[in-house]
């Protein structure tokens, strides 16, 4: 791995991105389908803290007058998904356009190793998601302005975020690198990760040792416990394995590719 | 500088190289030369590290290029048959990533590019989207990312295909000045462009070498042809020409106005022209026209592929 090289791909990818269209689209769309569901959460907390100041318990009943739990954890949990629809849009054109264009021959054939292509290609989309996330902490900060959550579980549902933005792009790269059909690349993309996210669905069907081992593979489960502001190494180990196995898969496709 | 040593390449079933071995100099330029599909882009892909043969051993400047591919990726200046860019980027953005990614020091990153900007001609354009430009500039920023770390060994593959005669002229005015600098390899299915470019030639066919020569020797080796045109009756030319000594055969061409038409194979072309010449004076036929035809490539080739066979 050579670290200028990495940023060499990285600064071009980057360029690109911000010349093209796509990016803004998506950022727009997330913006606007995150900020519907912080108006939703909001609006209903809103009212249900209006009616609980005639009948105090309905607050006490459903637990709803805790900002937190009735509006930072769904929102995370939203924001989370809405991610997971975005990133296979950003990552479709990382290796695919590539191959389409041709332009892989030319890449492939400079002096840099595979490895710095598929971290620099990483990189960049990842800074993409990030300023993406970072274009949510507006809705936090409204509730801190306007009201009193605690702020830990927003820092480490934060951390959730990134992370879970993080494999799904090590996972979108993968699949760009199997196809040149950036369509093709992004619903491979979509079905793995909602594959990903539905095994927690299955956890109440099966028996109770392989209900936890699937809640511990759904992608979305080490997020939801992040939101309420607890960090497990478990967690963060989960997010770390699946963006280096999927990385190393994309490296392997490529050399695959190669030789062919 | 290149050395090839029993090359094959398989996709599949299909063999696409077949035990191709040569030699390339310092400072030559070599023509491959082949039909569509005889395997010329898979040698260059192969020379370029692009992907691993299936058999054989190939040295890039005392590098081996699959165990030691990144000294040899350094060391090469690659044009792809489709010159394949990055559409949405200005070409001189274009042209300070491929020097950087070369391993251009970061310093001397923007003076490269604009060197080699100015050595192509391509100053009009920096300020352009590649998506933007014309199909001429198009092979010239192709060239230019090429050259623009100036490797040791330069791997052009149809460096002028689709463009009109005044680009072919300035991209070969170009390459020639790179013989002698550099190491060149460059693939084509046009004749003249060999014989103007290359000290020598290799042709393949069918991922086999049929000929390995210097271009003149090539094409005194194939038959030469003459067109004629004379006044005349038609009849009594064809057979008048018959009787010319050094003369292997005579075909009738379409006429051009009163004057017919001839392509007179020859065997001799001392003897032949000037047992026409006489034969023309002797019978006082009217010459509109007469003059060597340029041996094509498909000539050489029918005749290679032939013999071969045979």
């Amino acid at each position: 791995m050579n670290i200028r090289n990495v940023a060499i791909i990285l600064n071009r990818e980057l360029k690109s991105y911000i010349s093209s269209f796509t990016v803004y689209i998506v950022i727009i769309m997330f913006l606007l389908m995150t900020g519907y569901f912080f108006y939703n959460l909001t609006a209903t907390f809103s009212i249900v803290s209006f009616q609980a100041q005639s009948d105090p318990m309905l607050a006490k009943q459903y637990q709803l007058l805790n900002i937190n739990e009735t509006v930072i954890r769904p929102l995370f949990g939203a924001i989370g998904i809405i991610l997971l629809l975005m990133t296979p849009l950003l990552t479709m054109r990382l290796l695919a356009e590539e191959k389409k264009t041709g332009t892989i021959e030319l890449l492939l054939t400079f002096p840099v190793n595979d490895v710095d292509v598929v971290l620099g290609k990483y990189l960049a989309c990842l800074v993409v998601v990030l300023a993406m996330i970072l274009l949510t902490v507006t809705y936090p900060i409204l509730l801190v302005v306007l009201g009193e959550p605690e702020v830990v579980p927003i820092g480490t549902g934060y951390l959730g975020l990134v992370l879970l933005g993080a494999a799904a792009i090590s996972l979108g790269i993968f699949t760009s690198s199997l196809t040149e059909n950036q369509i093709v690349s992004a619903s491979l993309s979509f079905a793995i990760l909602f594959f990903f996210w539905f095994l927690s669905y299955s956890v109440q069907l099966v028996s109770a040792g392989l209900g936890q081992f699937l809640g511990y593979l759904s992608i979305n489960e080490h997020i939801e416990s992040m939101s309420k502001g607890v960090v497990d190494s478990t967690d963060i180990i989960y997010y770390l394995c699946f963006i280096v196995l999927f990385l190393f898969l994309t490296l392997r496709s490529l050399e695959t590719k190669r030789w062919r | 500088m290149i050395e090839v040593e029993n090359l094959t390449k398989e996709y599949g079933e299909f063999r696409a190289v077949d035990n191709i071995s040569f030699t390339v100099e310092k400072g030559e330029i070599l023509g491959f030369l082949g039909p569509n599909g005889a395997g010329k882009t898979t040698v260059m892909r192969i020379l370029t590290c692009f992907f691993p043969p299936t058999k054989g051993k190939v040295m890039v400047a005392g590098y081996n290029c699959f165990e030691d591919s990144l000294n040899v990726r350094k060391r090469i200046g690659y044009l792809p048959q489709r010159v394949p860019l990055y559409e949405d980027m200005k070409v001189s953005d274009y042209l300070r990533f491929v020097a950087a990614i070369k391993g251009t020091p970061g310093k001397e990153v923007n003076r490269k590019a604009a060197k080699i900007m100015d050595d192509c001609g391509l100053s009009d354009v920096s300020n352009k989207l590649i998506s933007a430009i014309s199909g001429g500039y198009r092979q010239r920023v192709g060239i230019a990312q090429a050259l623009v770390n100036d490797p040791e060994v330069l791997v052009l593959d149809e460096p002028t295909v689709g463009l009109d005669p005044k680009q072919i002229k300035e991209i070969r005015t170009l390459i020639k000045e790179l013989a002698g600098k550099h190491t060149v390899i460059l693939s084509t299915h046009i004749l003249p462009e060999v014989s103007i470019l290359c000290g020598r030639v290799i042709i393949i066919n069918k991922g086999k070498v049929v000929a390995e020569d210097r271009p003149e020797n090539l094409a005194t080796e194939s038959a030469q042809r003459m067109l004629l045109r004379i006044n005349g009756n038609a009849q009594t030319i064809e057979e008048e020409l018959s009787r010319v000594g050094g003369i292997k055969g005579v075909e009738r061409e379409q006429a051009s106005g009163d004057a017919n038409g001839f392509i007179v194979v020859l065997e001799d072309e001392k003897q032949g022209r000037q047992g026409v010449q006489a034969m023309i004076e002797r019978n006082r036929f009217e010459l509109v026209e007469m003059r060597l035809l340029e041996v094509s490539l498909e000539d050489i080739f029918i005749k290679l592929v032939t013999k071969e066979e045979a």
